[in-house]
């Protein structure tokens, strides 16, 4: 089992960034900035507003390679997971978000953050479907082969 | 064009937010979640600071009469609790718990140049797209028999 750092100092820094990302998104596109509904505008049919979603997702994936090429930032990575879970559980979150209408930052954050009924049940369930899911995989069946 | 920058400007401040936050690492992710093993209480901090933020940010902001390049906020409209929203988001959770990755977290993590944030945003898309596949073709359905 991995264990990780307790990193609150990042945590808070970074969840800050999040979340003024998410306020600027509302400000200047009038959007929620929910990775969900980005990226599903972009796939066909493709909406007609793309430009934005494109650019957004764009500057996403660019910023953390900024953070480590540019500024030589150490970004750390480790993921325990064999391939074909990684397959399984794509496949899975991408047909829960679609039809949950959104993941963490769509309802964990926006939502949330504007006390959304649909918002703060969906989180309660994802949060608590994770967790058993978590506790299942460690404890119960001893990891995955 | 001044649009499309700022989103892209502000899709970095997301990308830098996540993986500064460590979002963008499933390991920390899944240890968030095992509170009967290796718990990092991390991501606590960061869904609480994001939210706090956003939702300081919003009350101020939604009182203004529109965003600036556009005509109007475009907020959810849907307000029911219903089953595909209960049912999906405890899939999701099932797919979150297993590989540490969400959307969110997942497409920054491209980024990092790492394989397997590669493997599962490919299979996610393909989740998505066969979603919407099935539901376009049972509302055409439903249309059909009416």
């Amino acid at each position: 089992m991995l264990t990780t750092d307790f990193t609150p100092i990042a945590a808070l820094s970074g969840g800050a960034l999040i979340g003024l990302a998410a306020v600027a998104l509302m400000a200047f596109h009038g959007r929620i900035a929910g990775m969900t509904g980005i990226l599903t505008g972009l796939m066909p049919p493709i909406a007609a507003d793309w430009g934005w979603r494109a650019a957004f997702i764009g500057g996403a994936i660019a910023g953390p390679m900024l953070l480590t090429l540019a500024f030589g930032h150490d970004v750390t990575f480790a993921s325990p997971i064999p391939d074909l879970w990684l397959v399984i559980g794509g496949l899975i979150v991408g047909v829960g978000v679609y039809f949950g209408s959104g993941c963490t930052s769509g309802h964990g954050v926006c939502g949330m953050a504007r006390l959304s009924p649909r918002s703060i049940v969906a989180t309660l369930i994802f949060m608590g479907t994770t967790t058993a899911t978590v506790f299942v995989v460690r404890h119960l069946i001893g990891g995955l082969s | 064009m001044k649009r499309i920058l700022a989103a892209a400007a502000i899709g970095i401040t997301f990308g830098i937010g996540i993986a500064i936050s460590g979002m963008a690492n499933p390991a920390k992710v899944l240890n968030f979640f095992d509170f009967a093993g290796t718990w990092d209480a991390s991501l606590g901090l960061v869904m609480a600071s994001a939210l706090a933020v956003a939702a300081v940010g919003y009350r101020f902001l939604l009182k203004r009469p529109r965003p600036v390049f556009e005509a109007k906020f475009h907020l959810p409209g849907n307000r029911k609790l219903d089953l595909p929203l209960v049912a999906g988001s405890a899939v999701f959770g099932i797919g979150w718990g297993i590989t540490g990755f969400c959307p969110g977290g997942a497409i920054p993590a491209l980024g990092l140049g790492e394989p397997s944030a590669w493997i599962f945003v490919g299979a996610m898309l393909a989740g998505i797209a066969a979603a919407r596949t099935v539901r376009f073709a049972l509302q055409q359905r439903a249309t059909q028999n009416t």
